[in-house]
């Protein structure tokens, strides 16, 4: 490829593509979704294209307010989840694996993202439900007599499937960052005194603190807006954002859609703000 | 017993890493106080060895005993060594203050008492006023200095050091040497010195033992074994030697006679004893004096040869000569008028040296 030089019209050229890409696929449906966020419900479900502000007032009535907590909670138990278990696993594949294992360790880790959310969120719904797998299981085991009927559909089938959903977001960035983490610094920290909570607590958090914001921001703004393992493993008082965002869209109310899509869209940006604030003041210490 | 006096004790330590034996069997004290060079080419298993007595890895055979406590099983936190690493290997999410309190917040220490010690080791290491410096701002000189008083302000029994000076460039490392040297006499403490340079070993050690392929060559004063190495390799190691190949003619009252280049020698075992009818001894090239002529002395060994190479290294010259079929090097220092200076390549000298220089080696 031609590195652009010069001065002019030609240095400008090379971004086109880019700025096609981004024109087409983010501003344009952005800024679609927002323009129709202030129009109304057409009789037949289509879209008028007014201008009012009575989307926004309904989407912050009341009724509206257990779903932005179900929506804040269910990403910030994944989150915390996901950390809870990467963090280990990934330092395990990092710092202690040996090296010709941890390429395969890594990809098992992440191998379930290889194939589509959607297959793998039904493969729960086998695990999960009544006649499922593992009920039988526990049956065959003899821990328990009657299948246990809560399983699926229940806020912690919803929790499973997103955590398994998002395992690899949180594996990858943290294993990154250990990666890059001097192991004799951890062998300083121990000949100095400290044991192994100690050194992880005063030498690998620390050195870590730009890889796990990264991975919580990359885990987090997904399971805000998710819908599909809610939709699938959640039952009907399960609704979060994401699958009323979708009701709106089915149920032909899309302005009451976009809008709930766009205050979404600004509490995400308002979570990286603050997040991209606490990851400088790591760099800054 | 010596158990009580030894401040580290190591016994029969083996460590291998899958068919590689990187320690064998090796046994050695520390002394309280002294200053203990482990001197070794590298993967000769001398860094492996700190690290076994620093409880970083952990021995296939043998026991580490700290103050005649047996401490082969205690994880490094556990022990009362600390390690200067090679690189230093300071926290770099840590400044200067913060690096030399590591090890004093893990005891909890009250507040005013860390900083007192902090500012003392500080002191100690000659960086007063360092404290709210970053690890990144530093030199390569004074990142050594912290990660000293890193060590040193835990009161260690002993100071471990990973060729704490390979990093530094010759004059800074020439400066560090007689830092260290200060350091250890002030504190009073044991340090073990791991190194590859010999003169760094001579220069600083009241005993240096030397390691080669897993296994303790020699140990005893720089003296001793500069002047009366037991082996070929710690000969050619510690300082450069001639190794000959000598016949044994025959043997008396803790001398022999042996028969080196055509001539016949009689040479002190030094408690060495010597069987059957070869042997090899060693001579040092700053013993062996070059002349044009001939000397008339019968307790002088004296070979004929041509010299095939010099190398003028400034305070002193390097010759090769060649006798016979082999190549005998010669160290002169750099005297005015010096009879060397007028020796050419291919010129016929003479060597000659007492026979109080030729070191028998053990077999």
């Amino acid at each position: 490829m031609r590195v652009p030089s010069g001065a002019g019209a030609h240095r400008w050229l090379g971004l086109l593509p880019a700025a096609l890409w981004l024109l087409i696929f983010f501003l344009l449906p952005v800024g679609l979704v927002f323009l129709m966020s202030f129009a109304e419900r057409g009789p037949y479900g289509g879209v008028r294209w007014t201008f009012g502000l009575e989307n926004y007032r309904r989407a912050i009535d009341p009724f509206y307010l257990p779903v932005y907590g179900r929506s804040l909670l269910l990403a910030t138990a994944t989150t915390v989840l996901c950390l809870l278990i990467s963090y280990p696993i990934a330092s395990y594949i990092a710092l202690r694996a040996d090296p010709k294992w941890k390429r395969l360790l890594l990809m098992l880790s992440v191998l379930p993202f290889w194939t589509s959310f959607l297959l793998r969120t039904y493969a729960w719904m086998f695990v999960l439900r009544t006649e499922g797998f593992l009920n039988t299981l526990l049956i065959k085991l003899g821990v328990i007599e009657s299948p246990i009927s809560w399983l699926l559909y229940s806020d912690v089938a919803v929790l499973i499937g997103q955590v398994y959903g998002e395992l690899p977001f949180m594996i990858l960035p943290l294993y990154v960052a250990l990666e890059r983490v001097d192991v004799r610094l951890i062998e300083a920290a121990m000949d100095l005194g400290a044991n192994r909570m100690q050194v992880f607590w005063r030498v690998l958090l620390p050195l870590t603190r730009p890889g796990i914001v990264t991975a919580v921001v990359l885990v987090f703004i997904p399971s805000l807006g998710a819908f599909l393992a809610p939709d699938l493993l959640g039952g009907a008082k399960s609704a979060v954002l994401g699958t009323v965002i979708q009701n709106q869209f089915v149920q032909r109310n899309q302005p009451m859609g976009a809008a709930l899509s766009v205050l979404l869209i600004l509490i995400v940006l308002g979570l990286l703000r603050a997040a991209s604030r606490v990851a400088r003041a790591a760099e800054k210490r | 017993m010596a158990i009580e006096t030894a401040v580290i004790r190591v016994e029969g330590v083996t460590k291998r890493y899958g068919a590689v034996t990187a320690l064998d069997a090796v046994s050695l004290d520390v002394e309280r106080g002294e200053f203990l060079t482990l001197l070794g080419p590298s993967g000769s298993g001398k860094t492996t060895l700190l690290r076994v007595i620093a409880g970083l890895e952990r021995p296939d055979a043998g026991r580490v005993y700290l103050n005649g406590e047996d401490v082969t099983d205690l994880p490094p936190y556990r022990r009362r060594v600390h390690t200067v690493f090679q690189q230093y290997v300071l926290f770099p999410h840590l400044n200067v203050y913060k690096n030399i309190a590591f090890g004093l917040e893990q005891k909890r220490l009250p507040r005013h008492e860390i900083e007192r010690r902090v500012a003392a080791a500080l002191e100690l290491v000659r960086l007063p006023g360092y404290e709210r410096r970053w690890p990144q701002e530093l030199s390569g000189g004074e990142q050594q200095r912290v990660a000293l008083a890193r060590a040193l302000v835990l009161e260690p029994e002993a100071l471990l050091l990973d060729e704490p000076l390979a990093a530094l460039d010759l004059q800074l490392r020439k400066e560090m040497q007689r830092e260290l040297k200060r350091l250890q006499r002030e504190v009073g403490i044991s340090f073990l010195l791991v190194t590859h340079d010999q003169e760094e070993a001579l220069a600083l050690s009241d005993r240096i033992a030397v390691i080669a392929g897993g296994r303790l060559q020699q140990i005893g004063t720089p003296r001793e074994v500069y002047e009366n190495p037991e082996t070929a390799f710690v000969a050619t190691f510690l300082g450069s030697a001639n190794v000959f190949e000598v016949e044994i003619v025959g043997r008396e009252n803790g001398e022999a006679l042996l028969g080196l280049c055509g001539q016949t020698v009689r040479v002190s075992l030094n408690g060495r004893s010597l069987e059957g009818s070869r042997a090899q001894v060693a001579v040092r090239p700053e013993k062996i004096a070059l002349r044009a002529r001939p000397l008339r002395s019968s307790d002088l060994v004296q070979l004929e040869g041509v010299i095939e190479e010099r190398i003028y290294l400034g305070n002193a010259t390097h010759w090769r000569v060649r006798v016979g079929d082999r190549c005998i090097t010669v160290t002169e220092p750099n005297r005015p008028g010096s009879k060397a200076d007028t020796f050419r390549d291919g010129q016929r000298v003479f060597l000659c040296w007492t026979r109080e220089s030729i070191i028998v080696l053990a077999q």
